[in-house]
C-alpha cells in the first residue's frame, strides 16, 4: 500500500479532521462526565465518612461504664430489712472513714450511682453465702464521676461550676491510686430500660419495642402490599377507577408521617380504643406508612417481570392465578423485597407520628408484649437528646450507633433473601 | 395463608386489648417537657420502691397535656399532666364539660430561664429593659416603635461589652420561648412610656409588640434542643443562650450565666425569689382517678417527699428549684389531702 494520506482528496481529510476534533471534544465531555459522577461519590462518601466518624467519637465511650470497688459487708439485717442503698452508703464511708459531717457524706455518697444497690443484689443473687461476710465488690459509679474519668469534664480542683466538688475529686484521686476505679464494657446500656440516671439508662426496652413494631409493619404491610400491587398489576382493569386508586396511592407517598400518626390517633386509639403507647398501634400506624413504598416498588418488579414468562406459561395452559403465584411473583420478589426493606428502614426511624399514639414516653419495664407500653429506638434518641444530663450527650450517640446496628442487620437479612431468591433470565 | 395468619392476629388482638384497656395497674402521665425530667425521676423512684409499676410519663407538651387530661375520666385518659404553667380557667371549664370535676393542683418547685454564655466571654450584667432593647424587633426610640437598630450590645448601653448582639434561643414552639416572653419582654415592655401608653389604648398592639422578637439575625432559633445550644456557646464565645436552668447546672464549667437585675441565676437566688426570671411548675391530678387507678396518692406521696422535691432532694440534683420550705409544707398538706381545685 502507499502512503494513504497522500492519496485522500483535501476535501476529505478536512472532515475526517474535524471529526477528529470533533472526537477529541466528545472524549473531554465524556470524562468530565465520569468526574462529575465520580465527584458526586466522593462528596456523598465523605459526608457519610463524616456522619458515621462524628457519631462514633462521641458515642464510642459510652459503651464503656466507669465502676468504683468497695469493701462491702453483706450486714444480715439490712439485706433482711430490705435497706441495700443504705448498705452502699454505709460500705463507701467505712472506706473514708474520716468523713463526719451530713454534708460530706452526702457529697461521698454522690461517688456511686443511686443504683449501685442492684450491684448488691445482683451479688446476693449469684452467691447467697456472701451474706455476713464482708467482700470487695465493684459498683456503678455515677455520671458525674464517669463523665470525669472520661475527660468530658475537668478533674481540676477549685473550678467554679464543676459537677464534683472538690473533695469529691481527691476522693476519687485517692480511689484510683488503690486501683479502685475503672472502666468496664456498659451492659447496662445494651440490658436494660430507660433510667432518669444515665448510668442506669439502657437501650433493651427500646430495642424490643422497635422489633415488636417492625414485626407487626411487616406483618401488616407485606402481604397487604403485595397483594394489592399484584392485583392492580395483573388483574385489574384499566379504566378511571384503578386510575383514581393508582394516583392516590402514589400521593400517599408523599405525605408527612405526622398525618399517619393523627389517623391512628384517630382510629386505631380513639375509634378502636387500643392502648396508647403500644408498639400493637406503632406498628400499624407505621405499615400505613410503608404500605404505598412496598405497593409502588412492588408493582415496579411486576412489570420488571419479561411478558414473555406470562405468555409462555399461559401458553402451556397455566391459569391466570398460576402465572401470577408460580411465574411472575418469584421472578419479582426480589424487587418486592427491596421495596419492602426501603419501607422497613423507613419506619424504623419515624418519630413524629409515634408522638401522636403516645409512644414519645419515658418508659423503664421492657416490654413483654406488643400491648405493653413501650418507646422504640428514635424515641429513645429524642428522649435522650433533650436531657439535661452531660452523660446523656455520648449516649445518644450510642443509642444512634445501636439503631445504626439495627438497620445494618436489617438490609443484611434482606440482601441474603434476595440472594436466594434471584433469578436470571 | 399469611395474609390470613396477619388478619387472625389483628382480630385476635382487637379482641384481647379490648379487655385490657378496660383495667390498668399502670399511672400515665403526660404534659410538659419541661417538667418532665422531675416527673420521670420521681416515676422512676416510685417504680423501684416495688409496690407498684412504674409509671408511663409522655412529653406532649403543656397544652397537648391538659388537652388529654381534660378529655375525660377513666382507664383510657391520663391521670395527671404535667404543666409549665398553672392551667387556665378555659382549661378547667372544658375539664368540666368532659366530667373531670375534682383536680388537685400540685405546685411542684420552680424553674429558671437563663441567659448563658461561654465561660470564655466576659461576665455580662444586664436589664430586661436592655434584653428588651436588644431582642425586640420594634423598640420605642423617640415617641414611636421603629425597627431595631442595635447590633451591637455596647449600643445600648456604654458599659455593656462591645462585642455583636447574638443569642440562640428557643422556637415560638417552645414553653420556654412562651415564658421568657411574658417574664422578660412583657414585664421590660411596661418600663418604656411609649409602649405603656400604647397597652392602655390597645392591648392586641401591645402584646404584638413585646411578643414579636427580631428576626434580622441578633435572636437565631436554635431549635427545641437545649443541649445544641449548650454546645454552640462553647463554640463560639460571642453568643449568649436562653434556656432553662437544669442546663447551666449540669454545664456549669463550660458556662456562665449571665446577670439579670442584678443578680445571678445560681440555685439559692432562684429559690429565694430574687433572681426575676423563673416560674412554677406543676402537676395535676385527677381525683376521681385516685383509687380506680392504684398508687397516685403514693406517687403524689413520692412526689412531695423532702427526699424527692426537698432542699437536698434528688429532684434538686436534676435541677429542680425547689419551693421555699413553709410553701412546701402547705402544698405538701394540700396535696396528701387530695385537696380539689377551685377557680
Amino acid at each position: 500500500m502507499t502512503d494513504t494520506s497522500t492519496a485522500v482528496p483535501a476535501a476529505t481529510r478536512q472532515s475526517i479532521d474535524t471529526a477528529a476534533a470533533h472526537l477529541k471534544r466528545r472524549y473531554r465531555a465524556e470524562r468530565r462526565f465520569k468526574a462529575v459522577g465520580l465527584g458526586a461519590i466522593l462528596l456523598a462518601m465523605g459526608f457519610l465518612v463524616l456522619l458515621l466518624w462524628t457519631i462514633i467519637s462521641n458515642g464510642a465511650s459510652a459503651f464503656m461504664q466507669t465502676y468504683i470497688r468497695v469493701d462491702v459487708t453483706f450486714d444480715a439485717a439490712a439485706i433482711d430489712g430490705d435497706d441495700l442503698p443504705g448498705l452502699v452508703k454505709s460500705s463507701i464511708q467505712q472506706r473514708f472513714p474520716a468523713v463526719e459531717s451530713r454534708s460530706e457524706k452526702r457529697e461521698l455518697a454522690g461517688l456511686l450511682s443511686s443504683g449501685a444497690d442492684l450491684d448488691i443484689r445482683r451479688a446476693l443473687a449469684a452467691d447467697p453465702s456472701v451474706k455476713g461476710t464482708t467482700q470487695p465488690l465493684w459498683m456503678v459509679a455515677s455520671d458525674d464521676v464517669d463523665m470525669a474519668m472520661k475527660g468530658y469534664v475537668s478533674r481540676q480542683p477549685g473550678l467554679a461550676g464543676n459537677r464534683l466538688t472538690d473533695r469529691q475529686i481527691a476522693w476519687l484521686a485517692e480511689l484510683e491510686a488503690a486501683g479502685a476505679v475503672k472502666k468496664r464494657f456498659n451492659t447496662i446500656l445494651l440490658s436494660s430500660g430507660d433510667s432518669r440516671e444515665p448510668e442506669l439508662a439502657g437501650l433493651w426496652g427500646a430495642v424490643v419495642g422497635s422489633v415488636f413494631s417492625l414485626a407487626i409493619t411487616l406483618l401488616v404491610s407485606f402481604p397487604l402490599g403485595v397483594a394489592t400491587a399484584v392485583y392492580l398489576e395483573e388483574f385489574a382493569p384499566k379504566n378511571r377507577w384503578t386510575a383514581l386508586i393508582e394516583v392516590n396511592i402514589n400521593n400517599l407517598a408523599a405525605v408527612p408521617s405526622v398525618v399517619f400518626g393523627l389517623l391512628g390517633l384517630a382510629i386505631f386509639l380513639n375509634f378502636l380504643g387500643m392502648p396508647r403507647s403500644a408498639p400493637l398501634v406503632g406498628g400499624l400506624v407505621l405499615a400505613l406508612i410503608c404500605l404505598p413504598t412496598i405497593i409502588i416498588a412492588g408493582r415496579a418488579a411486576l412489570k420488571a417481570v419479561p411478558p414473555s414468562i406470562r405468555e409462555a406459561a399461559l401458553g402451556l395452559g397455566a391459569s391466570k392465578q398460576q402465572v401470577v403465584t408460580d411465574h411472575v411473583l418469584p421472578l419479582a420478589m426480589p424487587g418486592i423485597m427491596t421495596g419492602t426493606i426501603l419501607g422497613m428502614a423507613h419506619a424504623l426511624g419515624e418519630t413524629a407520628p409515634l408522638l401522636m399514639i403516645g409512644m414519645v414516653a419515658f418508659i423503664v419495664d421492657i416490654p413483654a408484649t406488643p400491648l405493653d407500653p413501650s418507646a422504640v429506638l428514635p424515641v429513645q434518641v429524642y428522649l435522650w437528646a433533650d436531657s439535661p444530663e452531660r452523660a446523656f450527650v455520648e449516649r445518644t450517640s450510642a443509642a444512634i450507633l445501636v439503631l445504626l446496628v439495627f438497620l445494618g442487620a436489617m438490609n443484611l437479612a434482606a440482601i441474603m433473601l434476595r440472594k436466594k431468591f434471584e433469578r436470571r433470565w | 395463608m399469611s395474609k390470613k395468619l396477619a388478619v387472625a392476629a389483628i382480630a385476635l388482638a382487637t379482641v384481647a386489648f379490648a379487655g385490657a384497656a378496660q383495667a390498668r395497674d399502670q399511672i400515665r402521665i403526660v404534659g410538659s417537657s419541661t417538667v418532665y425530667p422531675f416527673t420521670t425521676a420521681v416515676a422512676e423512684q416510685f417504680g423501684k420502691a416495688g409496690k407498684f409499676k412504674t409509671p408511663v410519663v409522655e412529653s406532649t407538651g403543656t397544652g397537648g397535656g391538659f388537652k388529654l387530661f381534660c378529655a375525660g375520666i377513666g382507664p383510657d385518659h391520663p391521670d395527671l399532666t404535667n404543666a409549665s404553667r398553672a392551667i387556665k380557667k378555659s382549661e378547667v371549664e372544658t375539664c368540666a364539660k368532659n366530667g373531670v370535676a375534682d383536680i388537685v393542683e400540685m405546685k411542684v418547685g420552680y424553674d429558671g430561664i437563663v441567659l448563658a454564655a461561654s465561660k470564655k466571654a466576659k461576665h455580662m450584667d444586664v436589664t430586661r429593659a436592655q434584653i428588651f432593647l436588644a431582642l425586640a424587633k420594634d423598640i420605642p426610640q423617640g415617641g414611636k416603635l421603629v425597627p431595631n437598630p442595635y447590633t451591637m450590645w455596647n449600643q445600648i448601653d456604654p458599659k455593656l461589652p462591645a462585642q455583636k448582639i447574638e443569642v440562640l434561643g428557643p422556637p415560638p414552639t417552645s414553653g420556654t420561648r412562651d415564658a421568657f416572653i411574658e417574664l422578660v419582654m412583657e414585664v421590660a415592655a411596661e418600663t418604656f412610656p411609649e409602649l405603656k401608653d400604647l397597652k392602655k389604648t390597645d392591648e392586641k398592639a401591645f402584646k404584638k409588640a413585646y411578643a414579636s422578637i427580631r428576626e434580622d439575625g441578633g435572636y437565631v432559633e436554635a431549635g427545641e434542643n437545649d443541649n445544641l445550644i449548650v454546645q454552640k456557646l462553647d463554640a463560639n464565645p460571642n453568643a449568649f443562650g436562653i434556656f432553662g436552668y437544669s442546663f447551666l447546672d449540669q454545664n456549669g464549667d463550660k458556662l456562665q450565666g449571665s446577670m439579670v437585675d442584678g443578680v445571678a441565676p445560681a440555685f439559692e437566688a432562684i429559690a429565694a425569689g430574687k433572681y426575676p426570671v423563673s416560674r412554677p411548675l406543676f402537676v395535676y391530678a385527677k381525683k376521681a382517678h385516685v383509687g380506680q387507678i392504684p398508687g397516685i396518692k403514693e406517687y403524689l406521696a413520692e412526689y412531695t417527699a423532702e427526699k424527692a422535691w426537698g432542699k437536698t432532694g434528688y429532684l434538686a440534683d436534676k435541677g429542680l428549684i425547689p419551693m421555699p420550705d413553709a410553701e412546701r409544707k402547705e402544698w405538701a398538706a394540700k396535696i396528701n389531702g387530695l385537696e380539689a381545685l377551685k377557680m
